[in-house]
C-alpha cells in the first residue's frame, strides 16, 4: 500500500512525542484502543485552567504508520485550542488532511476518541463544576 | 529461427546502492516467491520461439522436442523427491495441485467415507478447498497446533475413524516455516489405509523430501518458491504400494494420463525441472548457508533487542525461514521503518481481512504479538552483507518505534498489559 507523502512525514517525523505528569490537575489523558487490536493510542494535553486554552499535547502510538501519523496530526492540531474548539476536531478532517485510504479510517476514528478520552479525563480532574461533555459522537 | 536473448542476472536492477555496496531494495520475502535462477531462464528460453511445439502433438519434430523437454523435467522432478516419472503431473502452480489432490482424492474415495482431517496452520489452498467439501457433505477435521507449531500426532490418531478417507497436512508452513512430522503422519495413515496428502510447497527443494521414505501417497509442488517460473507446479500421484487414485477436476484432452487436462506449458515446465536439478545438486551446501544467514540474523537481533519472540519451532523449521514478534511495536509500522527491505508481517493492517494472521493465532500467543510479527525469507540469492544490514535497520527502527510506544512504556512502568481493562471498540 502506498501512503501519502504527509503520512511518511509524520511517521518519520512524529510531532510532540513524549509523555507527561498523568497525575498531574491540568494534565488530561486519553488511552484508547486495545493491543489485540493492533493500535493503541496515548494522548495528551495540559490545558490552562484559567482559559481552557490546551497548551501542551503530547502522544505515543502502537499501530500503523497511518496511526502514528493521525495521532501526531492531533497533537499538533488540539494545539493552541480551547477545549471547546478541540472538541469539534471530527476523524474525517484527519482522513482528508493525511489522504487515508477507506481501510486506514479506524485510525482516525480512534484519533479523534483520544482527544475526547484526553480532554474527558481533564475535565473529571477539574470536578463537578465542569460538567463531563457528553462522550458521544 | 535461433535468437540472441541476453539472460539477465539474478537479482533486478538496484535503484539504489547503499554506501556499503550493498544493493537496495533488499528481497528477503522468499516464502512469498523466489527471483527466478538465471540457469532456469537458460533453460527455459529456447522453449519460447524454437522448441515451442505443444508436447501433444505426437506427429511432427516440433511436437517430439517440446515432449522430450517434458519429460526430461519429469525426471528430474520424480528424483528429487524419490518418485518415478509416470507419479509427477504437471499443473498451474500449489493452488491447483492442491485443489486436485483434496476434491481429486475426495470424489474418488467417495463411497469408502466422507472424512478428511487437516490442521488450522495450514495455507488457504487446502483451507478453503476443505471448507467447499464440507458444502458437499464431507466432514473436515481441523487440528490445533501445539505452541511450537506442529500438530500432536496423537490428537491425529483420536480424529482418525472408520470414515477418514485424506489426511492433508503441509510439510513446511509458509509463515512460520515450521516442519510438519511428515514420516510420521505417512506412517499413521498407511497403517490404517487412508491416503496422505502434503502440500510441500515450502519444503521441496529446501529440505530432503522423499515421498516414500515418509509415506506420502500425493504430494503438491510449486515452480516459484524455489527459483522456478511462476504458474508452474506439479502434483505427485502415487502409482504403486498402494495405488493412489485421484479425479480430475479438470476435463478436456486427457492430458497427464486424464488427471490433468489441458496443454502443457513447455517452458515452466522445464524451468521448474531445472529449478529441481538445482536443488537436487545444491541442497546440502546450500541448505547449511541459509541456516547459517538465518542464525545470524537471528542472533545480531536478539544480541540487540529484548522481548524479542521468534514464533513456531526453531528446530524443526525451513532454514531461511525466520518470523519474529517484536513486543510494543506494531508490524506495518516496523515495514514502513525498513521500506528499503522487502519482508513480510502477520499484522492485520498488511491483510486483506484486517485480521492479524491465523497462523500466528493458532499457536496461541495472543492477537499482539501477531500483530508484532515479522517473517523473514533468506533465499539463494542473499548475502551475509545484507543479513547484517537488514539487522541493524530492523534493530534501530524497532527502538525507535518503542520509544514512540504507549505498551512499551506502560510495560517498563511495571504495569501487566494484561491486566489493563482496553477501551477497545
Amino acid at each position: 500500500m502506498a501512503y501519502s507523502d504527509k503520512v511518511i512525514d509524520h511517521y518519520n517525523n512524529p510531532r510532540n512525542v513524549g509523555s507527561m505528569d498523568k497525575n498531574s490537575t491540568d494534565v488530561g489523558t486519553g488511552l484508547v484502543g486495545a493491543p489485540e487490536c493492533g493500535d493503541v493510542m496515548k494522548l495528551q494535553i495540559k490545558v490552562n485552567p484559567e482559559t481552557n486554552v490546551i497548551e501542551d499535547a503530547k502522544f505515543k502510538t502502537f499501530g500503523c504508520g497511518s496511526a502514528i501519523a493521525s495521532s501526531s496530526l492531533a497533537t499538533e492540531w488540539v494545539k493552541g485550542k480551547t477545549i471547546d474548539e478541540a472538541l469539534t476536531i471530527k476523524n474525517t478532517e484527519i482522513v482528508k488532511e493525511l489522504s487515508l485510504p477507506p481501510v486506514k479510517i479506524h485510525c482516525s476514528v480512534l484519533a479523534e476518541d483520544a482527544i475526547r478520552a484526553a480532554i474527558g479525563d481533564w475535565k473529571k480532574k477539574q470536578g463537578a463544576e465542569k460538567p463531563v461533555a457528553a462522550e458521544a459522537k | 529461427m535461433s535468437t540472441e536473448v541476453k539472460i539477465p542476472q539474478a537479482q533486478a536492477q538496484p535503484s539504489n546502492v547503499d554506501s556499503t555496496g550493498i544493493k537496495l531494495p533488499i528481497y528477503m520475502d522468499n516464502h512469498a516467491t523466489t527471483p527466478m535462477d538465471p540457469r532456469v531462464l537458460e533453460e527455459m528460453l529456447p522453449y519460447f520461439m524454437e522448441k515451442f511445439g505443444n508436447a501433444a502433438s505426437r506427429n511432427h519434430s516440433f511436437g517430439w522436442a517440446a515432449e522430450e523437454g517434458v519429460e526430461t523435467a519429469r525426471e528430474r522432478i520424480a528424483k528429487l523427491v524419490g518418485a518415478t516419472t509416470k507419479e509427477i503431473i504437471f499443473t498451474s502452480g500449489a493452488t491447483e495441485s492442491d485443489n486436485l489432490a483434496i476434491k481429486g482424492a475426495a470424489e474418488m474415495y467417495r463411497e469408502k467415507g466422507n472424512h478428511i482431517i487437516t490442521a488450522v496452520t495450514e495455507h488457504k489452498a487446502v483451507l478453503d478447498t476443505c471448507k467447499r467439501l464440507e458444502k458437499y457433505g464431507y466432514r473436515v477435521t481441523y487440528l490445533p497446533v501445539q505452541k511450537d507449531g506442529l500438530i500432536d500426532l496423537d490428537d491425529l490418531k483420536r480424529a482418525m475413524d472408520d470414515k477418514t478417507i485424506l489426511v492433508t497436512i503441509m510439510a513446511a508452513n509458509n509463515e512460520i516455516g515450521v516442519l510438519q512430522p511428515v514420516a510420521e503422519i505417512g506412517k499413521l495413515c498407511r497403517e490404517r489405509g487412508v491416503i496422505f496428502h502434503t502440500d510441500a510447497t515450502q519444503a521441496v527443494g529446501k529440505v530432503p523430501t522423499d515421498v516414500n521414505k515418509q509415506n506420502i501417497d500425493i504430494m503438491s509442488i510449486s515452480g516459484h518458491k524455489m527459483y522456478g517460473p511462476k504458474g508452474v507446479g506439479a502434483l505427485y500421484v502415487r502409482r504403486k504400494n498402494p495405488r493412489v487414485q485421484i479425479s480430475a477436476i479438470i476435463d478436456g484432452g486427457g492430458h497427464e494420463r486424464g488427471m490433468r487436462s489441458g496443454t502443457l506449458n513447455v517452458p515452466g515446465i522445464v524451468g521448474l525441472g531445472k529449478a529441481c536439478a538445482i536443488a537436487f545438486e545444491d541442497m546440502p551446501q546450500e541448505s547449511c548457508r541459509m541456516a547459517g544467514l538465518r542464525n545470524r540474523l537471528r542472533d545480531r537481533i536478539m544480541n540487540r533487542l529484548d522481548e524479542v519472540y521468534i514464533n513456531g519451532s526453531m528446530e524443526n523449521r525451513l532454514p531461511g525461514n525466520l518470523n519474529i514478534s517484536f513486543a510494543y511495536v506494531e508490524g506495518e509500522s516496523l515495514l514502513m521503518g525498513i521500506n528499503d527491505i522487502a519482508v513480510s508481517s502477520g499484522s492485520a493492517c498488511t491483510s486483506a481481512t484486517l485480521e492479524p494472521s491465523y497462523v500466528l493465532k493458532a499457536l496461541g500467543a495472543g492477537d499482539d504479538l501477531a500483530h508484532s510479527s515479522i517473517r523473514f525469507g533468506i533465499g539463494r540469492f542473499n548475502t551475509e552483507a545484507e543479513v547484517d544490514y537488514v539487522a541493524d535497520r530492523v534493530i534501530e527502527t524497532v527502538e525507535r518505534l518503542r520509544e514512540l510506544s504507549p505498551l512499551y512504556e506502560m510495560a517498563k512502568e511495571g504495569i501487566n498489559l494484561k491486566d489493563v481493562k482496553w477501551a477497545a471498540e
